[in-house]
């Protein structure tokens, strides 16, 4: 948990810096992104049904909101929001838009 | 069918066609608004994702034809992770059993999230059935900024798109008259792809050529959520919610609950007054209005809880509690859409059980389904009540709050933290190695839901517990007033045993003391005397395994027989007429407890044990929760009797 923190710290305000690939669950309240893919080592069952809540390379998402003990996280897609575990949001890598 | 009127020419719908349509879509998209405002029928309506998981079957008049509509599970993809979603898809391929692929396809479509709902449309058009397309909340598109061209949109699509009100009721009709002429709709010549990243092409094509403007977020619900699932005051105002959700239900229904109680008082004087048989008179009295009248006096509260529940669920809060729950219940291996389910177990363990088909997974499903039934059920709340009144006085208070309330409360939190103990300790001994299936959730916009709709809920609730009143509690107390009161006894037999055959009160007290059920409570009373039941007590927890409101009942008809007038005295002034405790209190504080505790614990009801039953396929898993939760409930209420006379000499 440490480590992460402190390597996120370094990418800004967001948690993410403009080009860097990152899993979709690292990012802070606040930030937007880009999909880039769904990590080809998550269960076909997750990566489909991630694909099909509309988490697909080119979309943008919007972290809303943390849950009061920071899991499930509320991410705004493909105009609604949808919440997911950090183990299911690890598996969506994401580049940063500019914040 | 009329037979022969086919032969050879244009396949034109016949005035006795009976054309099969099922609603698809998404959870959250008016799926079931459109439902019942097409067919009129009761269906419950909600904002929580997967609330249709039962089967809803309507019918409606399409010109001549007569179309029967089917209500689907609401899914998000037609690659089935859960079992409801599995239905969906079983329906739509007719593979289901016992059910006919639907003629044609209304494809329910939320205007604001067309986004994400093309995709689930592009999935469906694959399927090709005759699809058109119901578009939802079209005016909560335009109040949000956003813009749709509804005729464009069908051009592109290739099907028809018909906007519809659900609600409302606005565009229904045009949705029903074009039911008939299902085989006239244009068909897409090509189905849209299905492979994600060219969908999301199709989709965007599609958006543009419509004039698509996205809707803006839904302001008034993103400044709720602010405060609603923050850290902090989220959580404050959800332990709020669940306190008012509970004092309400007390404060609110007890003088209706007085009115209905003081109605029956009065229909007991009137049997008193006017029916001379004393056999009718004796069956009416303490049977029919001692009995199955002092379960019916929980109608307020029953209806009352259905009813917080409807609009908690229509508003969108449920879901939300779900999100805020999640962590939670990760705790005990399960997940936040468990936690739904074991909300709606406060209401009953049927619909609670029923509910666990969201779920993906089928070890949570089954933790679920054990944990279920320890929710404390709108059947206990009866008994917790009359329990309760003999265990603390109405008038005592600590602080603002009436102790009566928050000794219900505390059995609430015994249920609900004895569920999640059980949900723990399956998924600890069954699931050490399970597959992680996805948990995922939406949130709705905050929607005020129609009166309709809670309405209808409400009404199911209150239909079916009335319905239990007049079949099983009737059934089960009938029987015991006749074992209650057989062999009977001469005015000799009485006179020899010393009874003043003057006072109907010593009669009846004598009657009972040697009735049929007295010899029954008399066998089983060594099982329950450890626990403090004697065997009046011992009668009521076997009748309450029939339905738990019966234990009512019957201490309402035994109670009945000692004074009509007053039944709670009657019970709290109850003594051992003989044995070793003869002239001593039933209701001690250390047996009201255990009684409490054996109530929370005790799988005393049948419907549940035929529900898991159907639920899982198998005997095993309801033999498994019938004899752990009764064994658990003997062993916790002992200990809790003895605890109890530990501390409070």
């Amino acid at each position: 948990m440490k480590g992460n923190a402190a390597k996120v710290r370094h990418r800004g305000l967001h948690g993410i810096g403009d080009g860097d690939e990152v899993p979709l669950a690292e990012l802070r309240p606040g930030a937007e992104a880009t999909v880039v893919r769904v990590e080809s080592a998550a269960a076909p069952a997750v990566a489909r049904r991630l694909a099909d809540l509309g988490f697909t390379p080119g979309t943008r998402v919007r972290v809303q909101r943390r849950a009061p003990l920071r899991d499930p996280v509320l991410y705004r897609v493909r105009d609604y929001e949808v919440c997911l575990r950090r183990a299911q949001a690890a598996w969506v890598r994401v580049v940063g838009v500019g914040v | 069918m009329t037979g022969g009127c086919h032969g050879g020419g244009v396949a034109a719908p016949t005035p006795t066609e009976t054309i099969r349509v099922a609603l698809v879509g998404s959870p959250n998209a008016g799926k079931t608004s459109v439902f019942n405002a097409l067919t009129g029928l009761t269906a419950k309506t909600g904002n929580y994702p997967g609330v249709t998981v039962s089967r809803h079957v309507g019918t409606c008049r399409s010109g001549d034809a007569r179309c029967t509509v089917e209500d689907l599970p609401g899914t998000y993809s037609l690659e089935p992770i859960s079992p409801d979603e599995q239905v969906a898809v079983d329906v739509l391929d007719g593979r289901l059993d016992g059910s006919v692929r639907p003629d044609a396809l209304l494809m329910v479509v939320e205007a604001t999230t067309l986004r994400r709902s093309l995709g689930l449309l592009a999935q469906v058009l694959g399927r090709g059935l005759p699809t058109c397309v119901v578009l939802t909340f079209a005016d909560e598109l335009t109040r949000r900024q956003g813009h749709l061209d509804v005729a464009s949109l069908a051009t592109a699509l290739g099907v028809p798109v018909v906007p519809v009100l659900g609600h409302r009721g606005r565009g229904v009709d045009e949705l029903r008259d074009r039911l008939a002429g299902w085989r006239q709709w244009p068909v897409p010549v090509v189905p849209p792809p299905v492979e994600p990243t060219e969908r999301d092409a199709w989709i965007e094509s599609v958006l543009d050529f419509a004039r698509y403007r996205t809707a803006q977020p839904h302001r008034a619900t993103q400044r709720v959520d602010a405060v609603l699932l923050h850290p902090v005051w989220g959580t404050v105002v959800f332990f709020a919610v669940m306190t008012l959700f509970f004092q309400t239900i007390f404060t609110l229904a007890a003088p209706l609950q007085d009115a209905v109680e003081s109605l029956f008082v009065l229909l007991g004087h009137l049997v008193d007054r006017h029916v001379d048989n004393p056999w009718l008179s004796g069956f009416l009295g303490d049977a029919l209005i001692g009995g199955v009248g002092g379960v019916l006096v929980f109608v307020p509260q029953i209806t009352l809880l259905f009813l917080l529940l409807a609009l908690l669920e229509g508003v969108g809060y449920l879901s939300r509690a779900a999100f805020l729950m999640d962590r939670v219940m990760a705790r005990v291996g399960l997940e936040g859409r468990a936690f739904v389910a074991l909300l709606s177990s406060f209401a009953c363990a049927i619909p609670g059980i029923m509910a666990t088909r969201t779920l993906p997974s089928a070890r949570d499903r089954l933790a679920t389904m054990l944990a279920a039934p320890l929710m404390t059920c709108s059947a206990r709340l009866p008994v917790y009540v009359l329990l309760i009144s003999l265990l603390v006085d109405p008038s005592a208070r600590w602080g603002p709050f009436g102790v009566q309330g928050l000794v219900m409360l505390g059995m609430y939190l015994l249920g609900t933290v004895s569920a999640m103990l059980t949900a723990w300790l399956f998924k600890r001994v069954v699931d050490r190695r399970g597959t992680v299936l996805p948990f995922y959730l939406e949130l709705p916009p905050y929607r005020l839901p129609s009166a309709r709709s809670v309405l209808i809920a409400v009404w199911d609730a209150a239909k079916s517990f009335l319905r239990k009143c007049s079949t099983i509690i009737l059934v089960t107390t009938a029987a015991l007033w006749l074992l209650l009161n057989l062999p009977q006894h001469s005015d000799a037999d009485l006179q020899s045993a010393g009874v003043d055959t003057g006072n109907p009160a010593a009669v009846s007290a004598y009657v009972v003391d040697h009735s049929h059920a007295a010899g029954l409570g008399r066998l089983v009373e060594p099982v329950f005397a450890p626990l403090g039941f004697d065997w009046r007590i011992s009668v009521g927890v076997l009748s309450a395994q029939s339905a738990r409101e019966t234990f009512v009942a019957t201490l309402g008809q035994v109670a009945a027989a000692e004074d009509p007038e007053h039944p709670t005295q009657a019970l709290r002034d109850l003594r051992y007429p003989d044995g070793p405790r003869a002239g001593q209190p039933v209701f001690t504080p250390p047996t009201v407890v255990a009684l409490l505790v054996y109530f929370a614990y005790a799988l005393q009801c049948m419907a549940t044990v035929g529900v898991i039953r159907r639920e899982t396929g198998t005997w095993k898993w309801p033999l498994v929760a019938f004899g752990y939760l009764t064994g658990l409930a003997w062993v916790l209420a002992f200990l809790a009797r003895e605890l109890t006379t530990l501390f409070l000499p």
